[in-house]
């Protein structure tokens, strides 16, 4: 497949194994968290860690938009479909999230409600025009990546006057959950986290570019690899990351230059200005509240925000205390340091989100990597 | 099946009919759709007997064991590149039959239609369900038809069950895999749930990808006649690859270690998983088979295997090891190892 199997020539990782093990000195350790879940999925689906020397250790982050999704905000999905009558739209991954009562949207539409799978914001317009009787909720959420699309359905909403379509919004932003981590107690305070330097996100760079990047790297003395989502571009990432922490540099680098500039996207980028602004504050699971992290509906496009169509009210639900989820989603702990992992908590059954989504810490392990957890275990 | 007095009633209007509830109901327009629709199709000795069963002839002395299977098609949409719910119904149940080691002999099919299906696609379905069946040498010897109400069906379900004999001399069976047992696949993966997913309305891609839907008994044939000590054969459908491998590791309480870069896949196969962010580990084929066998007869069967139309991609792509856990890993065309897991729920698309 031309401009993919370039960047998976497991010759070439070879080749940038070797120069890891050279560049690394055995004497200390690299602790360096790969923020997106594109990146986790790509560590165990082709087992990179196998390449990688003792001394580098990979820590999962945050940047999966399923596994931070709170359940309180899945159960006002819910109550959109089953008590609302609405048709409501979103993405593969989020219709297996665990939510309160023991249900999910996968659930939640066996029970009845009219829950359906899009591959885009275009879909779910798509769908509101063809029901034009029934309201249509798009349960938008992701990163930077996928703002664009749903800010763009929104205007497209507006400009057609449609009647019956509105965005539940929870879509998140990537530096506040950067800077909310570096500046968490664990990793400043008690270093119980610790945290070297950064796998920048792929996708997420492409549209806000690798500026917002440099005000934490240099204030945090912590280096940041922008870097795309095949295995030999987080390979090269690694490698650039070594070089900068045995050199004591802390600077934002670009490894993914065949797609990220310094200023991103500006088109999409005024784009969503038009459309959202920042949340005084949004729920993270796993993070808590995280000031202005989060993205809402202008009132300039009220009528399109379920939340305001709705009069929806937010109400935290905490997770099962057996969960780590929120420990791992802050590199606190590692997928297998959970009781429950592998045991009440599996791929099929979910109990936390990190198992839900294959970009989650959890299913990740789960499902690629947990033989490395059992002794002896070989071709 | 009823006889009905010829010339009374008007012949059914194929091209503008469409199916209600009175041709599920036993009484005259369920005979004459049986008489005008699915005889002239499916015809044959056993069908022309006319009765509630098929009277079948006794086996021959030599026949060693009968082999059963059944299998109910739900397929949307109904029509697709490379074939349709018909062709797919007998070509579903004979492979099902057929990597028992056995000799497909007979089938039975129900259908279950939506009251408002159009009588020009049942035509075209069952057309296609006949042509399989000849092609296949298997002839449908007995049948039913149910008509269920409007927005109670998705147009039409098929549900086939397949009989046939397996000799003495044939075992197979998903837990005599044993360490050192080599893993032969037939043909590339994947084609027929792409072909199917590029034709689903939200997606809809042109694609060069047609299902890949086949009968695979001549081809098991030719692999028995070899002489090789085949273990197990297993022609994996839905969850493919990942969770057929996972399911006689289980049975064989074995683990398996593949290599990625032998499983063969198709470059717009490839392109589109990778497109929709999909594993073609996990998509649906339905004319390939996966075969464990003993590593030293594995070269003689894959001879076998290329020999035949149906087997000329087929490759060596792993090995069966001692493992208490049972775990099939990959090793990656990238140069890692991972697990290749049963398939989680549905296969779902990925966000980012």
């Amino acid at each position: 497949m031309k401009y993919v199997d370039e960047f998976r020539d497991g010759e070439l990782a070879k080749v940038l194994a070797a120069s890891i093990a050279r560049n690394v000195d055995p004497a200390r350790s690299y602790h360096l968290m790969e923020f997106c879940g594109g990146h986790t999925h790509a560590i165990s689906r082709y087992g990179l860690n196998d390449f990688l020397p003792p001394a580098v250790h990979m820590v999962h982050g945050p940047g999966c938009p399923v596994c931070v999704l709170p359940i309180g905000r899945i159960d006002l999905a819910i109550q959109l479909a089953l008590e609302r009558g609405a048709i409501l739209c979103s993405y593969g991954d989020t219709l297996r999230v665990p939510a309160s009562n023991g249900l999910s949207l996968l659930k939640a539409k066996a029970r009845g409600g009219n829950i359906r799978m899009v591959y885009s914001s275009a879909d779910a317009l798509k769908i509101a025009r063809d029901n034009p009787q029934r309201e249509v909720v798009f349960f938008a959420i992701g990163f930077e990546t996928t703002t664009p699309p749903t800010a763009l359905a929104i205007r497209q909403a507006h400009a057609e006057g449609m009647k019956n379509f509105s965005v539940l919004c929870n879509h998140v932003l990537t530096p506040a959950a950067i800077n909310h981590i570096l500046a968490s107690p664990e990793v400043r305070q008690y270093g119980t986290v610790p945290l070297d330097g950064f796998i920048g996100p792929a996708h997420v760079s492409t549209v806000i570019g690798s500026r917002p990047y440099e005000g934490f790297a240099a204030g945090y003395r912590k280096p940041v690899v922008i870097c795309g989502f095949e295995p030999l571009d987080v390979m090269q990432a690694i490698l650039m990351l070594v070089r900068q922490l045995n050199q004591g540099r802390a600077e934002v680098e670009n490894e993914f230059t065949r797609a990220v500039t310094r200023d991103g996207n500006l088109k999409a980028q005024a784009l969503v200005a038009e459309v959202f602004e920042t949340r005084d504050s949004f729920e993270w699971r796993g993070l808590g509240e995280v000031p202005s992290s989060a993205l809402q509906i202008r009132a300039a496009f009220a009528d399109f925000d379920a939340e305001r169509r709705y009069g929806l009210s937010y109400a935290p639900v905490p997770d099962n205390p057996a969960c780590e989820c929120g420990a791992i989603l802050r590199g606190l702990k590692k997928p297998q340091d959970c009781k429950i992992f592998g045991t009440a908590c599996t791929p099929e059954n979910p109990m936390g989100s990190c198992m839900v989504s294959s970009e989650g810490a959890c299913a990740a392990h789960y499902t690629y990597g947990r033989y490395k957890d059992i002794e002896g275990v070989t071709a | 099946m009823s006889e009905i007095k010829k010339g009374y009633v008007r012949p059914l209007d194929i091209k503008h009919g469409r199916v209600d509830m009175s041709h599920g109901s036993g009484g005259r327009a369920m005979a004459q759709l049986i008489e005008e629709l699915f005889l002239p199709a499916f015809d044959n000795v056993f069908l022309r007997q006319g009765n509630d069963g098929a009277l079948l002839p006794p086996l021959p002395e030599e026949a060693g064991r009968m082999v059963v299977a059944t299998d109910a098609h739900v397929v949307a949409p109904l029509f697709f590149p490379g074939g349709d719910i018909g062709c797919l119904s007998v070509h579903g149940t004979i492979n099902d039959v057929a990597v028992m080691g056995a000799k497909p002999l007979y089938l039975a099919a129900s259908f279950v239609l939506e009251e408002g299906f159009p009588l020009a696609d049942l035509q075209r379905i069952v057309v296609s369900m006949a042509a399989a069946a000849r092609a296949a040498g298997v002839p449908i010897v007995t049948g039913d038809t149910k008509v269920v109400e409007r927005g109670k069906g998705d147009g039409v379900f098929i549900a086939t069950t397949g009989i046939g004999w397996v000799p003495h001399c044939v075992e197979l069976s998903g837990d005599r895999a044993r360490p050192g047992d080599a893993l032969l696949l037939s043909g590339c993966i994947g084609d027929h749930g792409m072909a199917i997913m590029s034709q689903r309305e939200s997606l809809a891609f042109d694609a060069p990808i047609e299902s890949d839907t086949a009968a695979l008994h001549e081809l098991i044939a030719s692999m028995l006649a070899c002489g090789a000590d085949i273990r197990c054969l297993r022609d994996p459908t839905r969850g493919w690859l990942a969770t057929t491998l996972n399911e006689i590791a289980r049975q064989s309480q074995v683990g398996m270690m593949l290599d990625e870069a032998a499983i063969p896949v198709k470059p717009a196969v490839d392109a589109a998983c990778e497109f929709l962010g999909l594993d073609p580990l996990y998509v649906a084929n339905e004319g390939k088979l996966v075969a464990v066998c003993a590593a030293s007869d594995a070269e003689r069967l894959l001879a076998a295997m290329r020999a035949h139309p149906l087997g000329r991609a087929a490759a060596i792509i792993g090995s069966v090891h001692a493992d208490p856990h049972q775990f099939v890993q990959m090793k990656t065309r990238f140069g890692g190892r991972r697990i290749v897991d049963w398939l989680t729920g549905e296969q779902l698309p990925r966000i980012c």
